[in-house]
């Protein structure tokens, strides 16, 4: 075969990959050009309103939405009755699998409501105006039924059942009896019992967190339009619009092919983006009017109604040999999943061992329905809680058996060859590396001041691959478009085209990266699980090598020379035929210019299923100082380090780790969803969900380990969810240091640190 | 569906007139306002905006004490040189508000008027004595600060009233002022507790006048005059400080709520209090 070729990952020098160029999304974002999912606006657009449950847990008794339909200006209403009844089934959309009945349960309540803010009905109509007036006319009756928030009294025997048809899946004897508890996990290795029996050092404590909002800045927000031959066409802002599309045509019983979503730039997503609750009632309440509908949500409905992740109630217990072995673990996870199973508990059971080789250990999880929003995907879903508590049990690990607490994980740390807690054996990973970069760094040696203190913790997450698809197409001055299917969350955008570029020889300007609408581009799973960069950036890199492999076959019959003849670098075609040495380099441009005498348009496209994602591993280092009078913290050092693999644009993977680490801290500190004695949340809005502010946080040092990932062209591993995993450990073990009490419940706010220092003085 | 109008008169009659329909409201910066309108909590038909009124905006020098336009935005208030040197703690009230954006347009008298128990601006002017000149149908009253509001979202202003300016006595030699506040962040939060302390000294360091306000820990921000006292006749020794800090812990009435139990906040504001009172006496030039 003569067709090989060019492989770019071997070339000595790279000229694109590694370096800083400005991003292509960053004009528009900074100028305001950049249109987000409420900046669509359609001819004869209606506005659409959510009618929400102002209870907990309720039947919907009944529904009079007569005198709404009365009020001029009102074109549609609609409730479930507009929605097909689905049967169960779960649908496998990429990072975690969901049902589509509870889907569908979810964006519009049938016969019950589960939490407050739970859609049960929805109108559009002429002006905003109209349409809260109409809301304001529907009458719904409930019957309140008792309710219950917080995951142990979810899972007690006399707890209010949400679900009666829900019976729980994981236990040796399949129960009789239908309870909240919708899931048992286990993990187990080796003998537990005999391992703590013969364990020196032992340590153990119950760790609380409460349910946190991915607290992205734009809210969701749709347009849809239903034409009258029942085709739609939707805009939407999400981590994926051929999720989009499968989710609507489910929940509105539509095929694929009638459904065309176009993604609208995104305003932050980080996993709360990876399923649907407008878009299918816009979909309807388009139908029913025969108008586009736009609906937006208000910052109160996305906390009310969107996914947070869970809160949790864990207990861990750890047994070491006196030179720091860890010979045994049990970990128990219980986890919030709001109204409907699928908390991030299984994750969470994968992850809580991962970063540790150890022999034996019980590893158990159960996922636990409450009377609150239904959990979404939170970046690295479940791994910060249980890391949480297992970095605090290993920190007072440390501290009984007199050890450094970097020298206990590396003593302890998984390395190439470990079979990992949760099953495949590691390959070509950095944690060791990652733990040594801390370890020697100026940050851990350096000195702490009165009333501050400094925590270490470790974080793993998977990284996953799967189906990507890419487009290039050359335009004849040689520039290129590159084209994939997934929205840009994290700034992949920059690396797609600098991906492109590298392999193309071209400079980074002459690439023009876009996301194509689901009509326009292959099926591409969202964008989570950090695996674009990884999947769509291999589909990238391989449709350029496509594109290169046409044009040296163009260069070839141009020359007239063999295929072998001609070798593709940087950025044009040699011809290296010893008979013809007159033949002078050509450039892409050249030969995109010459595309009509060569065989028309140069183009190529490359669909995949990429496997071999690189697991992440992060080591974080807090630093923080405690008033203690009144308990306020505040984060003086912070430093991060991550395995990468390899970083394509540096300034992305370490606003990444940044990222991770700012809501990591807010998770810490500060962030909970607090609800009153009937259920309703009490603080939907920034003024009450403290999120970190700017002036909140240091500068946040970040130090990028590169292990290449062999399996990427480039050597990349995912991200973006690694650096969100360590950081609630890291600020608790840094308060261990500075009060000298274990606080194991988050958050860590100003009341309850003084209430720990004065329980400390009691 | 009703309309809302929008006035911008330039006289403060003109404006009591505006604002004696009953759907009216009054607007200075719009920072509490228009957070409210949007979120559908107020629905007034007419807007009447203060900022065209000559004197209800900007500083100005009067008697030997400062008047304050009760629209100024808190910028405005944090670059005026000579109200920072005689008054920095009711400046810093007034800066903490919000965040740089914020501070372009809230006013210490929406501040003042929205009537939260945790406006950051309102005890230091307490503390300070300050009074308001109230324009309204019956012309101008001038009363103390601490009895415009009368519990949260509440005030004495009748239909057709509102605040025109500040007026802050004149200032002798040795006398300073601070505020703090309690937030669980860094800023854009609601205070937990906050703390006025308004002092003045003779030239021996001794305390001749005190008065100190607290916020967030009562339905209203009150004076309390006992604590005030507590400070009077001695220097900052750390008996006077544990009497004023007790006297303040005694006049908190707080609520438990989601931004803080009753216990937090009393204990708070005895802390916050003694860092003021220490602060205001640095500044005195004791
Ligand atoms: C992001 C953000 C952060 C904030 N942070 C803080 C904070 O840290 N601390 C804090 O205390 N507040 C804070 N606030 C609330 C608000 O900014 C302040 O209360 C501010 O001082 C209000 O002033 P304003 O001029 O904007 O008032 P406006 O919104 O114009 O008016 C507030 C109320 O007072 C009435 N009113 C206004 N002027 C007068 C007048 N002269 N006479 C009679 N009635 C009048 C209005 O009708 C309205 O009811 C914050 C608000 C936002 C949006």
């Amino acid at each position: 075969m003569s067709e090989t070729l060019d492989k770019p990952a071997a070339q000595a020098t790279l000229n694109v990959v590694g370096t800083r160029p400005i991003r292509p999304d960053g004009a528009d974002k900074v100028t305001g050009r950049a249109t987000y999912g409420a900046d669509y606006n359609m001819p004869g657009q209606l506005v659409g309103r959510i009618l929400r449950s102002p209870h907990a847990h309720a039947r919907i008794v009944s529904i009079d939405a007569s005198r709404a339909r009365a009020l001029p200006g009102v074109k549609a209403v609609v409730t479930s009755a507009d929605f097909p009844d689905l049967a169960s089934e779960m649908h496998d959309g990429g990072e975690a699998a969901s049902n589509l009945r509870d889907l569908s349960l979810n964006v519009m309540a049938r016969g019950k409501v589960l939490y407050d803010g739970h859609a049960v009905a929805a109108v559009a109509a002429v002006s905003a105006a109209v349409a809260e007036e109409a809301l304001s006319r529907i009458k719904v009756i409930y019957e309140t039924l008792p309710h219950v928030i917080d995951v142990e009294p979810a899972m007690s025997p006399d707890a209010p059942v949400l679900h009666d048809y829900m019976f729980t899946e994981g236990l040796e004897t399949p129960p009789t009896v239908a309870s909240n508890i919708a899931k048992r996990h286990k993990n187990v290795r080796g003998d537990v019992d005999a391992a703590f029996a013969a364990a020196d050092v032992i340590v153990e404590d119950r760790y609380t967190t409460q349910a946190v909002h991915q607290g992205y800045i734009e809210p969701q927000a749709c347009v849809a339009a239903w034409a009258e031959d029942g085709r739609c066409e939707v805009w939407s802002s999400s981590q994926g619009q051929f999720m989009v599309r499968t989710y609507c045509a489910k929940i509105l019983g539509l095929e694929i092919s009638d459904i065309r979503v176009t993604p609208a730039e995104i305003g932050g997503g980080f996993g709360g983006k990876t399923t649907v609750y407008l878009e299918p009632i816009a979909l309807a309440l388009s139908r029913a009017s025969g108008h586009p509908v736009k609906m937006v949500m208000t910052r109160e409905d996305v906390f009310r109604a969107t996914g947070p992740t869970s809160g949790a109630v864990m207990h861990v217990k750890l047994g070491a040999l006196s030179d720091g072995t860890i010979t045994a673990a049990t970990v128990e996870l219980k986890f919030q999943a709001g109204a409907f199973p699928g908390s991030p508990v299984g994750a969470a059971c994968m992850t809580a061992l991962a970063c540790y080789d150890i022999a034996n250990f019980t590893i158990v999880g159960w996922d636990v329905v409450t009377n609150t929003p239904k959990t979404a995907a939170y970046r690295a879903p479940g791994a910060p809680i249980a890391a949480f508590a297992v970095e605090s049990a290993v920190d007072d690990l440390a501290r009984k058996l007199g050890m450094d607490p970097i020298a206990l994980r590396e003593k302890n740390a998984v390395r190439d060859g470990t079979k990992a807690s949760y099953g495949p054996t590691f390959q070509n990973i950095g944690y060791v590396e990652t733990l040594a970069a801390i370890r020697d760094s100026d940050h851990y040696k350096s000195p702490l001041k009165p009333n501050q203190g400094r925590g270490v913790a470790v974080g793993f997450w998977f990284n996953i691959g799967g189906e990507s698809t890419a487009a290039i197409h050359i335009s004849e001055d040689g520039s290129a478009a590159v084209v994939t299917g997934n929205p840009d969350i994290g700034g992949s955008r920059a690396s797609m085209a600098m991906m492109a570029a590298e392999t193309l020889g071209v400079p980074v300007e002459r690439v023009r990266p876009m996301i194509g609408d689901t009509a326009s581009i292959g099926y591409s799973m969202l964008t989570g699980g950090s695996r674009t960069t990884f999947a769509t950036g291999m589909a990238v890199v391989q449709a350029a090598e496509k594109v290169i492999l046409d044009l040296r076959q163009r260069a070839a019959k141009l020359w007239e020379v063999s295929l072998d003849h001609v070798v593709w670098r940087m950025g044009q075609a040699e011809c290296i035929d010893p008979a013809k040495p007159e033949k002078k380099p050509m450039t892409l441009a050249a030969l995109a210019a010459q595309s009509g005498r060569t065989g028309g348009p140069i183009s190529a496209q490359v669909t995949l299923n990429a496997q071999g994602a690189g697991p992440g591993f992060g080591v974080h280092l807090c630093d923080l100082e405690v008033d203690p009078e009144t308990g306020h913290t505040s984060i003086v050092r912070y430093t991060a380090a991550q395995d990468v693999g390899r970083a394509i644009h540096p300034s992305y993977v370490e606003g990444q780790i940044q990222g991770g680490v700012a809501q990591g801290v807010g998770w810490a500190l500060n962030e909970a969803y607090i609800f009153d004695r009937d259920g309703r949340m009490e603080n939907a809005g920034f003024l009450d969900y403290r999120m970190p502010v700017a002036s909140d946080l240091p500068m946040l040092d970040t130090i990028m380990i590169e292990v290449p990932n062999p399996r990427h062209p480039f050597g990349a591993k995912g991200v973006g969810e690694v650096p969100i995993v360590p950081p609630l450990a890291a600020v608790a073990n840094a308060m261990r240091g500075a009060i000298g009490v274990r606080m194991s419940s988050l958050p860590l706010s100003p009341p309850a640190v003084l209430a720990a220092l004065d329980g400390k003085g009691g | 569906m009703p309309e809302l109008a929008y006035l911008a008169p330039s006289s403060p009659e003109e404006a009591a007139r505006a604002l004696a329909s009953a759907g009216s409201r009054p607007l200075s910066g719009g920072t509490d306002l228009l957070v409210q309108l949007r979120a559908g909590r107020v629905k007034p038909d007419v807007i009447v905006d203060l900022k065209k009124i000559a004197g209800a905006v900007g500083v100005r020098e009067e008697n030997g004490g400062f008047v304050i336009g009760a629209a100024t935005s808190g910028a405005v208030l944090g670059e005026h040189a000579g109200l920072v040197r005689a008054w920095p703690g009711i400046v810093e009230g007034a800066n903490l508000i919000g965040s740089t954006q914020v501070q372009g347009r809230a006013s210490l008298g929406g501040n003042l008027c929205n009537g939260s128990p945790a406006a950051d601006g309102v005890p230091a002017l307490i503390a300070a004595r300050a009074t308001c000149v109230i324009v309204g149908p019956n012309g101008r009253r001038e009363v103390p600060v601490e009895s415009i509001v009368t519990g949260p979202g509440k005030t004495s202003l009748v239909q057709g009233e509102f605040v025109l300016e500040f007026r802050l006595p004149a200032r002798p030699a040795r006398a300073s002022d601070a505020y703090l506040r309690l937030i669980p962040r860094t800023e854009m939060d609601i205070a937990v507790a906050g703390v006025g302390v308004n002092l003045v000294l003779d030239a021996g360091g001794v305390v001749t006048h005190a008065h100190v306000a607290i916020g967030a820990v009562a339905p209203t921000a009150l004076l309390v005059a006992s604590a005030g006292a507590a400070l009077v006749g001695g220097k900052l020794d750390d008996a006077r400080l544990a009497a004023m800090e007790a006297a303040v812990r005694a006049a908190c009435k707080p609520i438990s709520d989601k931004r803080g139990t009753a216990e937090y906040r009393t204990k708070i504001a005895g802390v916050l209090s003694r860092r003021a009172a220490l602060i205001a006496y640095d500044r005195a030039g004791a």
